[in-house]
């Protein structure tokens, strides 16, 4: 026997909050994936950078 | 001592939201056409976009498109209430609060717009919060409920999506991508005037000034021919440009001669001619505009693969 039995409430929505958990970890995956993108295609690297790496 | 966060007493859970009411306050069906018609605009241009972010830039505009959806729910839910086809919507269902929709629809239009801006450019950011804005603001609160061209300048709303996705991978606008939006825009006004046809107890019950309760039903017939004919000239008109071929321009040639017809024979039928046989004639316009519309973009969409992979070349 579980020492906290669940309230009703979150047995209820338990559909509703994994809906949002999983839009949570897509929204981190995103900008993750988008970070990457543009720190490996150059967008931010100022004139300073571009001229020590060339 | 007793939690006040938590209700004691189980309540109904039969009329409480759930993911899906939420989701629905994003009108899916209508974010379809704006994700297809985004996606078609950012593979038209003649920039290459990375696929990541352009995967990126396509759910950003949905999002705003659906933010702008919740936030009509949210305006119109007195609207919704009375009309068929919209009264199971979240709002007038009870299941979900204005207040909530209001919230969700502007924490999402800022979420989609500041993203897209970071994740592409402030040109393709700046057309997404126009077309926010001019659904929600210029359209739901203002021209709907003043004048009978509320679908006519209200169309331009669905009509920016593949302007921003072309603006995501371009930066900018283009004669191309006006001609897009130009498609989309004259396409509307047929397609919502077909409908109102045969659904007008709908608007009449809700009070919205639509031309078939303001001008009468010869009227919109009258217009929903003359659109036909602007539209079937822009349509054809945008195959000689980079974005057509010779498969578009075939398409085009045939759907909107199918569309013409269409729109002769509304022109020419009386209301005995249609409720005699159930609106037959108007209800198939209003299935071929669904078709005309995917099938235009569509064929852009083709040719601008075959463009990328050098088929004319």
């Amino acid at each position: 026997m579980s020492l906290s039995k669940q309230h009703e409430l979150h047995e209820r929505r338990f559909g509703r909050n994994l809906a949002v958990g999983v839009i949570l970890v897509g929204l981190i995956a995103i900008v993750f994936g988008l970070t990457v993108v543009k720190v490996t295609r150059g967008d931010y690297e100022t004139p300073a950078t571009q001229s020590v790496t060339q | 001592m007793t939690d006040t966060s938590i209700p004691s007493q189980p309540y109904s859970a039969a009329n409480e939201a759930g993911f899906g009411d939420y989701f629905a306050l994003l009108k899916p069906r209508v974010m379809t056409l704006v994700v297809f018609t985004a996606f078609v605009g950012l593979l038209a241009a003649p920039t290459p976009i990375h696929p990541f972010v352009g995967f990126c830039a396509i759910l950003f505009i949905a999002i705003g498109g659906g933010a702008s959806g919740a936030l009509n729910m949210w305006w119109d839910a007195d609207i919704d209430a009375v009309m068929k086809r919209t009264r199971r919507r979240p709002i007038p269902a009870g299941k979900v609060t204005g207040q909530d929709a209001f919230g969700i629809g502007i924490a999402l239009s800022a979420f989609s717009v500041v993203f897209l801006g970071l994740a592409t450019n402030w040109v393709a950011a700046g057309l997404l919060a126009f077309t926010i804005f001019f659904y929600v603001v210029i359209y739901t609160m203002w021209l709907k409920r003043w004048t009978p061209q509320n679908i006519v300048i209200g169309g331009a709303a669905g009509a920016f999506p593949p302007m921003i996705g072309w603006a995501a991978a371009t930066g900018g606008v283009s004669i191309e991508s006006v001609l897009m939006f130009c498609l989309t825009f004259m396409w509307t006004p047929p397609h919502f005037w077909a409908l109102a046809l045969f659904m007008r107890k709908d608007y009449d019950n809700a009070d919205v000034p639509m031309l078939t309760v303001t001008h009468g039903r010869r009227a919109t017939r009258i217009h929903i021919l003359a659109y036909t004919v602007l539209l079937a000239v822009l349509a054809v008109a945008a195959g000689f440009t980079s974005i057509g071929g010779p498969i578009y321009i075939a398409t085009s040639v045939v759907l909107n001669a199918m569309f013409l017809r269409g729109a002769v024979q509304i022109w020419r039928r009386d209301e005995d001619m249609s409720e005699a046989d159930n609106f037959l004639v108007e209800r198939k316009f209003f299935k071929l505009s669904l078709l005309y519309l995917f099938a235009h973009f569509g064929a852009i969409l083709i040719e601008a693969g075959f463009d990328k992979f050098g088929v004319w070349a």
